[in-house]
């Protein structure tokens, strides 16, 4: 978690202290305002990524219902619990900075106390929104789906639901008291949160783990592929019925949308070729860098299994390896909307594609044979990384993954061209393909050597 | 069948396995007891390569197991839950394995038809993932699966544990028929001593570590052991 927190922090920090001053020189109008407007977005964004991520609160109940305490007192410490997650202070890192450049710039002090303590209500509320409708997915994907088509219809200027919402976060300032709306709307989903904490503390009622019918599933069109079919339609079944693999596939497809930072001349530091390239391994790689990143670990959970049977390291990691390669070139294709910004901005995308496939794919699992954390697939906790993942290894094997193509690209930029540079990238990428045998067996070794190691630490439970 | 070899394993000075040497002949049913860190696991962990040994080496059918791969087509074993694929649904779980083996899907089948009363209804058919199984069934399911393409040695850590009393009857009835076929070596472990001595042909006890009963099983065989643990 803790490198995912600071980087979230840093970013809010900086959007915090910056964005008023950003918004102003755009000339956008007055920021408190333009805010306000957008908040409604930022407020179901943050449901919708904590209904994804956060964890909920019922986990570790179950060893405290034995134990002599009253319920309402675990139903409120568990609560409370959750109001100290990182999905709630995160916040204050853009909110804080944001009101204190507020007041400096001589917005009404009452004003801005108002709507920033009426901020940190709402922000809480989500918290115990969240918990309520947690695990409703009937509900949160049409609501999802109902921010996307608003967002479009404001897009195209059809429909702007700000219009309507603005006002009400605009009053917050204008009308300080109107805080108190907040703080009571607040008070009511926390009783209602409660309530339903207690009635449902049951081992057969909310503290039941929730099973999924499971269906027998064949893929018989993977059997042409012999072994490797047979581990690619377990690895398919990995990702579709477990948490924490889903989780990382739908971060994966956010990766795509890296690259507006750079290629829409956002933001000015992004703003030159060598960028780009980042941005093009970024975006085609998203999966290969959430996913492929933790191989073998994703198997943790039976690895003694694996390393028993009959079973050669080259198929098995065959699999992981075409699995990459088909998420990139989906990537690839999902990114053909960057030819909006030009074809260089597309062409920077496809030349981070050709390096992921005949590069980086293997130096992930390459890196993956040092990670050794056991990944608990039904849980979503550490998605966003653990610190026991960045070792001195795999950190120096993250050079070569961003910093080699840039390098590439710079030697053919400076001595020839910005195509010249492009084609450097390309050509590391197709000599990376056509050794893949020699490669691999390297990797193979690797695995092997780390094989007791792995075993061990797979052994310590996630 | 299995030779080891002045086969040590330490962890720190603290030696948890010492086995100056111990011949298991091809065919024999063959029951480990002990208490709790005797050593039954790690050197079960050993004979599958899952953990290296600090000293000497396990010889299974001729192969050296930690220097070679090719024990593992006609071993097969079902130690824990980590033997389990928990996303999988036990259908799916026994095709894989079966796979793994070189059997289709037809001779999985028909494997399986051979233990219908030993699943009991609880295990084919249930829309559940293993995850979602009881400790018991789930146990039938490694079980089984350990069975399946036609393994010549078969290593069971506590089979009998977290069973009912009609799976416990019948898995003894499993291990006596693999037992009558002279091919197959069985390996079993158990704190229960009534069970182990009804399966095995030889008992060897371990106490820290070290063999300290090596009994080839008579009517006598459960008052010795009794008599020894009662300590």
């Amino acid at each position: 978690m803790i490198f995912g927190a600071i980087y979230f922090a840093a970013v809010f920090l900086s959007l915090g202290v910056g964005s008023f001053f950003l918004i102003k020189k755009a000339g956008l109008g007055d920021p408190l305002r333009v805010v306000n407007k957008f908040l409604i977005y930022y407020w179901v964004f943050d449901l919708a990524f904590r209904y994804i991520l956060q964890k909920m609160p019922v986990i570790n109940i179950k060893p405290l219902l034995y134990l002599p305490i009253v319920k309402n007192k675990v139903v409120h410490y568990s609560l409370g619990k959750t109001m100290a997650s990182f999905f709630n202070w995160t916040h204050a890192f853009f909110f804080v900075p944001f009101s204190i450049v507020l007041l400096f710039q001589g917005y009404d002090v009452l004003g801005v106390i108002g709507w920033h303590i009426a901020i940190i209500a709402l922000i809480y509320s989500n918290n115990f929104i969240n918990i309520l409708v947690n695990n409703k997915d009937a509900v949160f994907y049409p609501v999802l789906g109902l921010l996307v088509v608003l967002g479009i219809c404001q897009y195209y200027q059809i429909f702007d639901i700000t219009v309507y919402t603005a006002p009400l976060f605009d009053a917050l300032y204008d009308l300080p008291w109107t805080a108190v709306i907040t703080w009571l709307l607040l008070a009511a989903l926390y009783i209602s949160a409660f309530k339903y904490f207690k009635k449902n503390m049951y081992l057969d009622a909310g503290l039941a783990t929730k099973q999924t019918e499971a269906k027998t599933e064949d893929f018989t069109w993977l059997n042409r592929f012999g072994n490797l079919g047979l581990f690619l339609k377990n690895d398919i079944k990995l990702i579709k019925r477990n948490k924490r693999s889903k989780t990382t596939v739908i971060m994966s497809f956010f990766f795509i949308f890296y690259g507006l930072l750079f290629f829409t001349g956002m933001l000015e530091v992004y703003d030159n070729p060598f960028m780009k390239i980042f941005a093009g391994i970024f975006v085609s790689g998203g999966f290969l860098f959430s996913f492929g990143q933790f191989v073998p670990s994703w198997d943790s959970s039976y690895y003694p299994l694996m390393m028993s049977q009959n079973i050669r390291y080259k198929e098995y990691l065959d699999s992981k390896w075409y699995l990459i390669v088909i998420a990139t070139l989906i990537s690839t294709v999902l990114a053909a909307f960057y030819l909006v910004w030009g074809w260089e901005a597309y062409a920077a995308v496809v030349v981070g594609a050709i390096y992921n496939v005949g590069v980086n794919s293997y130096l992930v699992l390459w890196g993956g044979a040092y990670i050794k954390t056991p990944i608990d697939l039904t849980s979503n906790k550490k998605a966003f990384g653990d610190k026991q993942a960045f070792n001195a290894k795999t950190l120096l094997l993250t050079l070569p993954k961003l910093l080699l193509p840039i390098v590439f690209y710079a030697i053919g930029h400076f001595l020839i061209n910005p195509i010249a540079g492009y084609s450097f990238v390309v050509l590391a990428g197709i000599l990376g393909f056509v050794f893949k045998n020699p490669v691999f067996r390297k990797i193979e070794g690797i695995y092997k050597k780390e094989k007791y190691k792995t075993l061990l630490a797979y052994k310590q439970k996630a | 069948m299995i030779t080891a070899q002045n086969l040590t394993k330490t962890y720190g000075k603290a030696p948890v396995l010492q086995i100056e040497n111990l011949e298991i002949p091809k065919g024999q049913s063959f029951g480990l007891v002990g208490n709790n860190g005797a050593g039954k696991t790690t050197f079960f962990s050993l004979l599958l390569d899952l953990i290296q040994p600090s000293t000497g080496h396990i010889l299974n059918n001729e192969v050296q197991v930690n220097s070679s791969e090719a024990w593992k087509p006609f071993t097969s074993a079902f130690i824990d839950e980590t033997f389990l694929i928990g996303y999988l649904t036990p259908e799916e779980y026994f095709y894989f394995i079966g796979e793994l083996r070189g059997q289709n899907k037809a001779d999985v089948d028909a494997l399986l038809a051979g233990f219908e009363d030993f699943f009991h209804g609880e295990i084919l058919g249930q829309k559940k993932y293993l995850r979602d199984l009881s400790k018991g069934n789930q146990k039938k399911a490694g079980i089984v699966a350990s069975l399946i393409g036609n393994p010549e040695v078969i290593i069971l850590d506590e089979p009998f544990a977290n069973l009912d009393p009609t799976t416990q009857i019948r898995l003894k009835g499993i291990i006596k028929d693999l037992a009558s076929n002279k091919d197959v070596t069985v390996l079993v472990s158990s704190h229960d001593l009534i069970h182990v001595t009804e399966v095995c042909e030889r008992i060897v006890v371990l106490n820290k570590g070290e063999v300290v009963r090596d009994i080839e099983t008579s009517k006598e065989t459960l008052k010795e052991l009794e008599s020894f643990f009662a300590g």
